[in-house]
């Protein structure tokens, strides 16, 4: 393996670093080829049950006492109107009409002609929009009429607008064609769909409708995962409810809707990383001509208080947006109690009991404690650190996930004295080189780094905002011990998944005993058939706000829209916000090393120097990316990876194009945009 | 022409123009065990500015503008400070000779990194001004008038573009500057007009702007021509919002210095058919670039050229009409103009011409990016064209109004952060085009510019798991068609 270190100017060149040519090795994996497309985009008819958000507000300003008031006998109803309703059903093939009124405009012609669409779609069980002559049309009618089905038909030739009306049709659901079939208010499409649908026991499952529970759907938790399931179910025109509870960190910190991500997570961390970052651009603005004389000092308050409003913003806008999708948000603590049953508690212990016919689990996870002497008592976590009322001081943070090392990045870019302390290797599941490059960058932007210890006592020196701990470790490795004192203490050791204390074993949901994650099938089904889970609960899956988001998405479009659509896991990008951006899709080295043989990869790589940093006088031979192709699939790229400023910006289109079935040669012929650091992946010599 | 008559020649390649094209094909050829000598000369600007090796983009083009739009945004940065905690005094002042002396500071050591370049690799360099004698001579002249004669089997010419002055403007060339000048400036431009529509014009009224100064634009017809018009009324939109001046449909008739040393600038104002009349320190012309061909002697060689541009015209394997001459980079007709391009087009003929090749350069989908203040990075085909090719009832576009991350705890205003997908209506719904207006467009845009080339269809795209959280995540979200009429407005995560 040969390493070309490249220095001259901007003029970073893609280096082959793989060794043998030879390895007459057969394929262990299949190659990741270009995903065939699925059918376009099935129209969904955005339907909204009764007046939004009365439910949401009475249940958590005074939370009832007894199962269902109102709402519980509401639902069925509803329901029932659409189904039973026996004004709307109508024998197979019996003509529907359209009234319409002497419109003023063709424009307000066409919206009335649209609503009047909608509600005959709406109020229909199985909706057929036919033409009397056509075989397809009449196949459709066949199969429902004996599946016993009945349904109403509109015979486009036969009425007066039917040509407006297939255009209206065409332009809400993108298909031009008869028939075309709705299901309890889901575009099913053609007459092929139809009958795939049928094959595939997604057409029954769509006109089973009757249900005795108070919801068709619960979801406990109001993360980014549960909160994207809701929405999309509720625009499927489910009746939803999100179960929503911070438990207080031991510190006492809580917070509003939305889960890790905006709270706590992504979010306030990137916000903190900005503002690192504005501190290293105000350095170089010198050096661009600006010019103040004054030592700039951070203020962390300020900081704080305008994130903290920001994040208050969206709590409440996801508030407001689960209310206009009449999306029932109870903020209670969610526990299943027997089947198909949850206990909700609120913050005054009032309990209250709801059914529902499916549930998606999306309670995510916490900071993990060390377990040792003082450690709840004085350490805070990421839960506490983006709401800390007071500047956190000389700081130790300890453990080396990404949490870790991002804090500890934003913390020093902010001037203050920063110690990481790791019990073993950084980033782990990360690129091992990349995560060292991550690391040293760091060690030489002021981090200090103790390796190879683990605390084991806390102890309070002083109280205050900070006030004083002082830390006891010991050495991995042998009987050393060291002592240190510091302002404050962040435990940032990986997170539990809040899976054991939601009654999943009343119900039979089985969780891997030792690590606490939920294992799913590739439909994000549970053990227990009704019940789903998503997000970082599940065992095996990216813990990404993203894929959450996605997977919740898709799940509830599986479960109540006429989709098949699986959550694709592979080639999930991500990036690391540390003072410089790491960001990654597809293989660590490691990793590919491991499942394709180092014989059968070529690994390209470069340094290379942005050129705002020339100017401002940074480091050359500091930024780096890599990318790792497998020889045996036309040099595939399965690996992606690059050390820079705005990582992120870059590696997302790069993930594009690896879902794409990005090769080297591609990369090659694709040119780049100059002056960026995008471009470092099409530039070769 | 001794040799040239016993059929040796000096080289196996001479290369005339030391820009990106140039440079590129003479390295690789030289890589290839070649003997190559590369030819390069700067006329001096009109206002006697001249730089050193390496052609437009290092001296006058994309480096220099880069580092001063890097200035500009740090202006925006230090304004966004305070809102994190930052204790900045505001405002802060900007001083463009410190500025400008870093931005040459750098320009000249890319200078000398390309001489050191062609050293390492046995490269021969002549600073002179060459013209064809024959189709295998070129005689240069250097600097002092010394005259020598070069020969060679293979010719590249790569010898780019310069900006045009108005010829019919009176005070034009006497006062006025261009794109050539304003980054050798050693004082600050001050109050600045700016002449064209060009994105050389408007690049360099943002980074103006963004320093400081009293930046107006005037612009005859419509802005980026070329570029989606959509896209390109958000640019001028968002300039505008920031203290960029526009003066619409209006065109210069007279510059002026007056006696206290400053420009007086008359113009028409087309659609009111009144003239008016403004002060400024300096007027920069950015009304496009012609091809740097008069001097060549071109037709001693017999290389045809456009009548209309002046342009050298090529075939697809960029060979000129005479059989061992090329053309490659802005000089040449049809092609975009961008450092890129031209350094794969000038590496792909050299492996063709000494490497056993046959790789042509492939044209479409070339990705670009407009450093204006609120960046514009774009790659395949504009709303208009697809339009244009397919047809409205076939071409879907996807869209979204997003706001960064970044500006929400600065208090920006976002209004012209949007982007747009250009898709085939018809599954798979092929990616026509992608526009990306908004921080790090380039960053951005270089990832999908890769997509595209692998024909990525709508459903792949969306497929793509978003990193969170960037702006570029916007683009793997666009769920919303124009066609639909939803609001685009993103909201929440």
């Amino acid at each position: 393996m040969r390493r070309a270190v490249l220095g001259v100017g901007r003029a970073a060149a893609w280096r082959i670093r793989a060794g043998a040519e030879s390895g007459q090795q057969r394929q262990r994996s299949p190659p990741l080829s270009p995903v065939p497309a699925p059918p376009p985009p099935a129209f969904r008819f955005v339907s909204r049950p009764g007046p939004a958000g009365s439910e949401s507000e009475t249940v958590e300003q005074s939370p009832p006492q007894s199962p269902g008031p109102g709402k519980a006998g509401d639902a069925p109803n509803r329901r029932s109107g659409h189904v039973r309703g026996a004004r709307v059903l109508s024998p197979p093939g019996r003509r529907a009409h359209l009234s319409s009124p002497g419109p003023s405009s063709s424009s307000e012609a066409r919206e009335e002609l649209r609503r009047r669409l909608r509600e005959l779609i709406e109020r229909s069980r199985v909706m057929i929009f036919s033409k009397s002559y056509c075989p397809h049309s009449t196949r459709v009618k066949e199969l429902f009429s004996s599946l016993g089905v009945e349904c109403n038909v509109l015979e486009l030739d036969q009425v007066d607008d039917g040509a407006k009306i297939q255009e209206v049709l065409s332009g809400i659901t993108n298909q031009k064609t008869v028939p075309n079939v709705f299901v309890n208010k889901v575009h099913v499409g053609g007459c092929d769909q139809t009958f795939q649908a049928y094959q595939s026991g997604l057409l029954q499952k769509l006109l089973e409708e009757d249900s005795a529970y108070d919801y068709d759907l619960i979801i406990v938790g109001g993360g980014s995962g549960g909160l994207s399931c809701a929405k999309e179910a509720a625009i499927l025109g489910k009746k939803v409810m999100v179960l929503d509870f911070v438990v207080p960190s031991p510190q006492g910190t809580s917070w509003g809707l939305g889960g890790t991500c905006v709270n706590v997570g992504c979010i306030p961390k990137k916000l903190m990383h900005q503002a690192a970052l504005l501190g290293q651009a105000l350095c170089d603005s010198r050096k661009f001509g600006w010019e103040y004389d004054q030592q700039v000092k951070h203020k962390w308050e300020t900081m704080t208080k305008a994130i903290q409003n920001h994040i208050s913003s969206l709590n409440w806008g996801y508030r407001l947006s689960l209310r206009e999708k009449a999306v029932a948000y109870v903020n209670s603590y969610g526990e299943f109690v027997e089947h198909h049953k949850i206990k909700a508690t609120n913050k005054k212990g009032q309990e209250t009991y709801y059914t529902a016919a499916q549930f998606v689990i999306a309670t995510g996870e916490r900071p993990r404690y060390l377990g040792i002497q003082g450690d709840k008592e004085y350490c805070i976590t990421s839960d506490d650190l983006f709401s800390l009322p007071y500047c956190p001081g000389k700081t130790l943070v300890v453990g080396a996930s990404y949490v870790a090392l991002e804090c500890a990045g934003f913390l020093a870019g902010f001037g203050l004295d920063v110690t990481v302390m790791v019990r073993s290797i950084l980033l782990r599941g990360f690129d091992q080189e990349m995560a060292e490059k991550v690391g040293s960058y760091m060690e030489q932007h002021g981090v200090k780094f103790l390796r190879k210890f683990i605390p084991v006592m806390i102890q309070q020196l002083e109280k205050g905002s900070p006030g004083k701990l002082k830390v006891l470790a010991k050495s991995t490795e042998g009987t050393e011990t060291i002592e240190g004192v510091y302002n404050t203490v962040l435990l940032a050791i990986g997170r539990d998944s809040c899976t054991r204390k939601i009654g999943l074993e009343k119900i039979g949901v089985k969780i891997n005993e030792k690590s606490g994650k939920i294992p799913v099938n590739d439909v994000e089904q549970t053990s227990v058939p009704y019940v789903y889970a998503v997000g970082d609960i599940l065992e095996g899956r990216p813990e990404l706000t993203p894929v959450a988001i996605q997977s919740g998405k898709l799940l509830a479009r599986r479960l109540f829209g006429a989709s098949l659509e699986k959550c694709d896991y592979i080639n999930v990008p991500t990036t690391v916000f540390t003072p410089l951006e790491y960001g990654c899709c597809g293989l660590a080295e490691e990793k590919a090393i491991e499942v394709y043989k180092k014989e059968n990869l070529e690994i390209y790589h470069t340094l290379f120097w942005p050129l705002e940093w020339t100017v401002a006088g940074r480091e050359n031979n500091t930024c780096y990316a890599k990318i790792i192709c497998n020889k045996l699939d036309h040099d595939r790229v399965i690996g992606f990876h690059i050390l820079g400023p705005n990582a992120g910006e870059v590696t997302q289109g790069f993930a594009a194009a690896m879902k794409c079935g990005l090769t080297k040669q591609l990369l090659d012929d694709t040119i780049g945009i100059h002056p960026t650091c995008g471009e470092v992946g099409n530039r070769r010599f | 022409l001794e040799d040239h008559l016993t059929g040796q020649r000096d080289y196996d390649l001479l290369v005339i123009g030391g820009g990106s094209g140039g440079l590129a094909c003479a390295k690789e050829a030289a890589q290839l065990g070649r003997k190559v000598a590369v030819v390069d000369y700067v006329e001096p600007s009109p206002r006697g500015t001249r730089w050193g090796l390496g052609g437009t983009c290092v001296n006058v083009g994309c480096i220099p503008k880069k580092l001063m739009h890097q200035a500009a945004l740090l202006g925006g940065l230090i304004r966004d400070a305070p809102h994190y905690g930052w204790e900045v005094a505001q405002p802060v002042p900007h001083d463009w000779r410190k500025m400008a002396e870093a931005v040459q500071n750098h320009v000249k050591s890319l200078n000398w990194g390309h001489r050191v370049q062609l050293q390492d690799r046995k490269v021969k360099y002549f600073n002179i001004k060459a013209s064809f004698v024959d189709e295998h001579t070129v005689c240069g002249v250097a600097k002092g008038g010394k005259e020598i004669l070069l020969s060679a089997d293979h010719i590249i010419i790569a010898t780019g573009g310069r900006p045009r002055y108005p010829t019919h403007i009176e005070g034009a060339l006497e006062y006025g500057i261009t794109s050539d000048d304003i980054f050798w400036l050693k004082e600050s431009p001050g109050k600045t007009l700016v002449v064209g529509a060009s994105y050389v014009a408007l690049e360099c009224a943002g980074f103006l702007t963004g320093i400081g100064l009293d930046a107006t634009v005037m612009i005859r017809s419509i802005p980026l021509r070329g570029f989606d018009q959509q896209m390109s009324s958000m640019v001028i939109e968002h300039m505008a919002s920031h203290g960029t001046q526009f003066l619409r449909g209006c065109a210069p008739s007279r510059v002026r210095r007056l006696p206290d040393g400053h420009l007086q600038v008359t113009w028409e104002d087309r659609t009111t058919g009144k003239e008016d009349t403004g002060t400024f320190d300096t007027v920069l012309w950015a009304i496009g670039r012609v091809p740097d061909t008069r001097s060549l002697n071109l037709e001693k060689a017999g290389v045809d050229t456009s009548p209309d541009t002046q342009k050298i015209l090529v075939d697809s394997r960029e060979g000129t009409s005479v059989p061992h001459i090329y053309a490659i980079g802005d000089v040449v007709e049809g092609r975009p103009e961008l450092t890129p391009t031209a350094i794969m087009a000038g590496r792909l003929l050299v492996q063709r011409l000494f490497g056993g090749s046959s790789d042509v350069m492939d044209y479409d989908n070339v990705p670009t990016t407009v450093f204006t203040p609120l960046e514009y990075g774009c790659v395949g085909l504009s709303e208009e064209e697809a339009v244009a090719r397919h047809g409205q009832e076939h071409v879907e576009v996807y869209h979204a109004h997003y706001k960064p991350l970044e500006f929400t705890v600065a208090g920006r205003d976002a209004s012209q952060c949007y982007v747009k997908m250009v898709c085939l209506r018809e599954p798979p719904q092929l990616v026509l085009g992608l526009h990306f207006l908004g921080p790090n467009a380039g960053e951005v845009t270089q990832g999908f510019a890769l997509g595209i080339k692998c024909g990525a269809s709508y459903a792949q795209v969306m497929r793509t798991v978003g990193i969170h959280p960037t702006c570029s995540e916007e683009v793997v979200k666009l769920r919303i068609s124009k066609r639909s009429g939803l609001d685009p407005t993103v909201t929440g995560c």
